[in-house]
């Protein structure tokens, strides 16, 4: 499992970088998801957000999932070309596969990359 | 009668193996006083009772093969219905199936609704088809569930023409209520007005525009400009369309509908008194995320055999739970293949027949009608297989003393337009001989 | 390029071909509408009758059916169709009457359909029926609107939240968001029985009521179901029961005698409507006392009394505060009522006990074959269906693997993954209508394949094998998304 250091988890698995605002869907999510077939993205630039409203909806061949914000703010940035490209959530998701970035954002109650880990391994029980 | 094949001895076996002594063991943890009630119900008949009770009380209707002539539509028509479609219904490999689940033993019922959904697009002009939805009304129902869910409760305007089957408007009110829809333009009084009327009503917060082609009236119009306006505000547009007149018009998807829907009875169902019909749903390929209903795709099979199987599953109930967009699980799935065969079976020249004939003969009828003194079309646009009549006295008289003399009139418009009153709703179909037309025209003259 | 079996309907069409013809017109030639107002082509296919009739002879024998073989689909209630219902919902007189006739001349339909809503309230203890809605979930989604229309017209407005057991069918959360309400989940305990202190907890002023499946999808009948009821009623709630597990309830328990305020029924599951390759299905609903004047419009009715000489004459009648329409006509009369009413009538009272008896019977008996080899997490007597586990400890079988393999053996597996508070469950449902010997071939095949999970596992994960068809690519329909296909020579110009 891919848990980049500089980056902050929640418990319903989204990532947020502080540095740059981008938020996403983590690595351990993808992969529990499976094949991601279909993306839409539920807000617009220029919307504000708070924390654990529903950003996203997110369907995969055999699941579906809404991906709330991690962090409060303003939405600066949404990416577009997500919805023609949803398997990019699965090949990289820190990466190409960010969805909205958040500015100022407020993050609400997060994990550092350590205790993400620590919490998904006790899941997969 | 009884199916279970299972002797007495069988079952005390079996019993022995679950390890109680009685059947009745079994319950132990229904509530006490409320088990084992005694059910007042006719004592049970066998199959050759029941088929002698079934067909007494089938016999009892008049039935517009045997009895009466009909000239009767608004939303369900009796139309010829090959020979094969039936064989092909009672094999017991369609209709003793489950949806189809597990594909690798459920190829005939996939590439059959897949089939379907190829029929219907070629036929509307679009680019998607679910695999079906229970009515025509639902379907238009569903549509706008499709949009409430596409702008995501942020519109909430429904334009809603006057001139769309008043069944499927109450159906609309009826799905709708929860949602706290604004319904504009759904006004029986306004039952003239042609599309354009329409226009000014819509706004920036109008999600959807539902008209009926050709529309309850029976009357043809070209939505394009409608439709463009709709697309100006960003609305999307769902056309209501009868599958017989589609076969003939320019599709509602040249027009630049969004949505194509409709009620495909006609395409070899029964009337069976209403049901069970065939509502058809078809779309843009844009839409297809937030439309209801299940949806087959193809794909190949690990030994490389092109194949079927139900897809993009997760926009269902069984999934996506209460974020779906609808409750929607069954569909009509033998009733799509009833319209597949008929389709296959008339093929495109002998679908052009049908809609061919509908035609010629409604014109005629109309022609003769309104020679009939204090008759006429109500009416001047062009129309398919369905026009108004306008009558001296009411339309329930005149259905009346049509049914006296052995004939189903036409839809009383008076019960959904108050101002209507002397209006009768007149389908003509192939089934309709040119003796059984001036019939009707003979005993109208006597009236 | 993939190997085609079976060409397409559109593949198979040849220019000119054709199949039935049409009389020629007898009437006067009329002119077409404007020319703007005609479409300019027809792209459908043309083939002659035996070509169609051959096309759909082979498709037919791609599926796995009920006529063939056991299909023990839980949740589903796969019995055997009677053939006579076929006959009897094609008579003539139901074939050929249009739902807008008078009254007065469809008196045959009124009264099988006045005879149906009676029967149907007997069976359930209900006070009103209604028999427009098309299916299950749509007769869920009535009884929702009832039970939101009942609070509203008593100014109760503050109700918005459902609660749904984490066993329920997923239509049961999709009903209540079709109304915009929120969903409440409300735990099982150990038992496979609604958790009663935890529903205790979420019962307050802001309930509409429970959506209780019961027997719920473990196919348990839950021991405290009069406590659940009582606790939903006091705090002003509804109880809408889930009739899809009604088979097993048929002459047992009346779901109205316990208290329930809605129920749909599933005709095609427990009256014997076929399936048909996944509907057209039939889903009344039963109301209690204070909710029929809520049910959809219109119901059939006696609108004229009869006496010694004439019959009553049966005809549509309104309620007072009804919901309104929920489908165009009068619900699934020909392939539906008719032929669940020729079921019930050749069942009678101790004919319907006896098929929730011998269902269960035939669940119990499979559970207990199968209790020593797979591990049913929620283990007493069941119902009409059980839950097993699909998974055996250090092997990496899934139930998906199992349920392949059935069908080397010819038979239909079971639901997979459904509940979903069961790991990799395997849900089993097999009717009264199966004999003893095709149980006990069931529970063999599943023991060897057990013996086979640990023996030779690439069996099953390779399954089926013996099939026409193999395991599809589900990934590469979901994104390629083809969804239909065309006349061979219109495909270049629209692809």
């Amino acid at each position: 499992m891919n848990t980049p250091s500089n980056l902050k988890y929640t418990k319903s698995d989204e990532w947020f970088d502080p540095a740059t605002g981008a938020a996403g869907i983590t690595d351990y999510a993808q992969n529990q998801l499976s094949d991601i077939v279909f993306v839409e993205i539920l807000v617009e630039e220029g919307e504000e957000v708070s924390v654990g409203k529903a950003i996203a909806s997110v369907e995969s061949v055999k699941a579906s999932s809404e991906i709330y914000a991690p962090a409060a703010g303003k939405v600066s940035a949404v990416n577009k070309g997500l919805s023609d490209k949803p398997e990019t959530l699965n090949s990289d998701p820190y990466g190409e596969g960010w969805m909205i970035k958040i500015e100022g954002g407020a993050a609400g109650e997060v994990m550092d990359a350590a205790g993400y880990e620590t919490y998904c391994e006790g899941r997969s029980h | 009668m009884t199916y279970i094949p299972i002797s007495p001895a069988e079952r005390d076996a079996m019993l022995k193996t679950v390890g109680v002594k009685s059947l009745d063991d079994l319950f132990e943890a229904v509530p006490a006083k409320h088990r084992f009630p005694e059910l007042n119900l006719p004592p049970a008949l066998t199959e050759m009772e029941a088929a002698a009770q079934l067909g007494e009380m089938a016999s009892t209707n008049e039935n517009v093969r045997e009895h009466l002539i009909s000239f009767l539509g608004a939303g369900a028509y009796h139309h010829y219905v090959p020979s094969v479609v039936d064989h092909m219904l009672r094999r017991g490999e369609f209709y003793t199936a489950y949806t189809p689940y597990q594909p690798e033993i459920s190829q005939g019922t996939l590439q059959a609704i897949f089939e379907y959904q190829s029929l219907m697009t070629n036929l509307t002009g679009m680019e998607v088809s679910n695999a079906s939805h229970y009515d025509g009304a639902t379907a238009a129902a569903e549509a706008v569930n499709l949009a409430f869910a596409q702008f995501r409760g942020k519109r909430k305007k429904l334009v809603l023409s006057p001139a769309v089957n008043p069944q499927y408007r109450e159906v609309i009110r009826t799905y709708t209520q929860g949602m706290g829809v604004d319904t504009a333009g759904d006004d029986a009084e306004n039952h003239d007005d042609g599309p354009e009327a329409l226009i000014p009503l819509i706004d920036e917060s109008t999600m959807m525009v539902t008209v009926q082609y050709p529309d309850f009236f029976g009357r043809i119009y070209d939505y394009t400009d409608l439709i463009n306006a709709a697309h100006e505000k960003g609305a999307l547009v769902c056309v209501v369309a009868n599958p017989t007149a589609l076969v003939m018009l320019k599709t509602p998807g040249e027009m630049g509908a969004d949505i194509v829907v409709g009620e495909a009875q006609p395409f070899g169902i029964p009337l069976w008194y209403g049901g069970p019909y065939l509502g058809f749903f078809t779309t843009k390929k844009s839409y297809v995320h937030k439309m209801a209903g299940r949806l087959v795709g193809e794909t190949v099979d690990v030994r490389g055999n092109r194949s079927y199987v139900l897809t993009l599953t997760a926009r269902e109930q069984h999934i996506k739970r209460e974020r779906a967009t609808s409750n929607i699980c069954t569909n009509q799935g033998l009733l799509a293949l009833c319209a597949s065969v008929y389709m296959s079976t008339l093929g495109k020249q002998g679908l052009q027949e049908v809609a061919n004939l509908c035609y010629q003969k409604a014109h005629y009828a109309a022609a003769e009608l309104s020679k009939i003194d204090g008759f006429g079309l109500c009416h001047t646009e062009p129309y398919f297989h369905e026009f108004v009549l306008c009558c001296p006295k009411p339309a329930s008289e005149v259905n009346q003393y049509l049914l006296d003399n052995g004939i189903l009139g036409g839809y009383d418009l008076g019960k959904d337009y108050p101002d209507m009153q002397n209006h009768l709703l007149v389908a003509v179909t192939e089934m309709n001989s040119r003796d059984e037309i001036d019939t009707l025209v003979e005993i109208l003259k006597e009236m | 390029m993939a190997n085609i079996i079976e060409p397409t309907i559109f593949e198979l069409s040849s220019p000119g071909r054709r199949g039935v013809t049409m009389p020629a017109s007898d009437v006067p030639v009329a002119a077409l509408p404007p020319k703007e107002l005609l479409r300019s082509e027809l792209p459908l296919p043309e083939l002659a009758e035996v070509d169609v009739v051959r096309h759909y002879m082979i498709l037919s024998k791609f599926n796995y059916s009920v006529d063939e073989g056991f299909y023990p689909l839980g949740s589903c209630t796969m019995k055997y169709n009677p053939k006579i219902n076929e006959d009897t919902c094609r008579l003539p007189g139901f074939l050929f009457t249009h739902p807008l006739q008078p009254i007065e001349t469809v008196q045959g339909n009124l009264v099988l359909m006045y005879e149906m809503q009676e029967w149907l309230k007997e069976i359930s203890g209900f006070a009103g029926v209604t028999l427009q809605p098309a299916a299950g979930a749509h007769g869920e989604f009535t009884g929702v609107l009832m039970m939101a229309a009942y609070h509203k017209l008593r100014g109760d407005t503050k109700r918005t939240k459902m609660l749904i057991p984490d066993a329920a069918h997923g239509t049961n959360p999709a009903s209540v968001g079709m109304l915009g309400m929120q969903v409440v989940t409300i735990p099982s305990d150990s038992r496979g029985n609604v958790d009663l202190e935890k529903l205790k907890a979420a019962c307050d002023d802001t309930v509409v009521g429970m959506m209780l499946t019961n027997p719920n999808t473990l196919g348990m009948f839950d021991e405290h179901i009069e406590e659940v009821v009582k606790l939903v009623k006091d705090c002003g709630g509804l109880m809408y029961g889930d009739g899809a597990n009604l088979n097993a309830l048929l002459g047992i328990v009346r779901p109205g005698d316990l208290g329930f305020d809605v129920m749909h029924f599933n005709l095609h599951k427990t009256f014997s409507v076929p399936h048909g390759g996944g509907g057209p299905g039939s889903g009344p609903v039963g109301v209690s006392q204070r909710l029929v004047d809520f049910l959809p419009s219109p119901l059939v009715g006696i609108v004229e009394e009869g006496d010694d000489e004439m019959a009553p004459l049966y005809g549509f009648v309104t309620p007072k505060n009804s919901i309104g329409r929920m489908k165009a006509f009068h619900g699934h009369f020909g392939g539906g009522l008719v032929r669940a009413y020729t079921y019930i009538a050749m069942h009678g009272p101790d004919g319907l006990k006896d098929i929730a008896q011998y269902a269960v019977l035939n669940a119990n008996y499979l559970q207990a074959r199968l209790r020593d080899t797979y591990h049913i997490p929620f283990d007493r007597i069941c119902m009409h269906e059980f839950v097993m586990e699909g998974q055996f400890e250090g092997s990496d079988v899934r139930a998906l693997d199992i349920s392949k393999r059935l069908m080397d053996y010819n038979f239909h597996p079971p639901t997979n993954y459904f509940p979903l508070i069961v790991h990799e469950a395997l849900m089993i449902e097999p009717t009264e209508t199966e004999n003893k010997d095709t149980l006990d071939r069931f529970a063999d095949v599943l023991i060897k394949i057990a013996e086979e999970a640990k023996t030779q596992p690439d069996l099953l994960h390779n399954a089926p094998i013996t099939t026409q068809f193999g395991r599809m690519d589900e990934v590469k329909a979901a994104r390629e998304l083809v969804l239909c296909c065309w006349l061979p020579e219109n495909y270049e110009q629209l692809v």
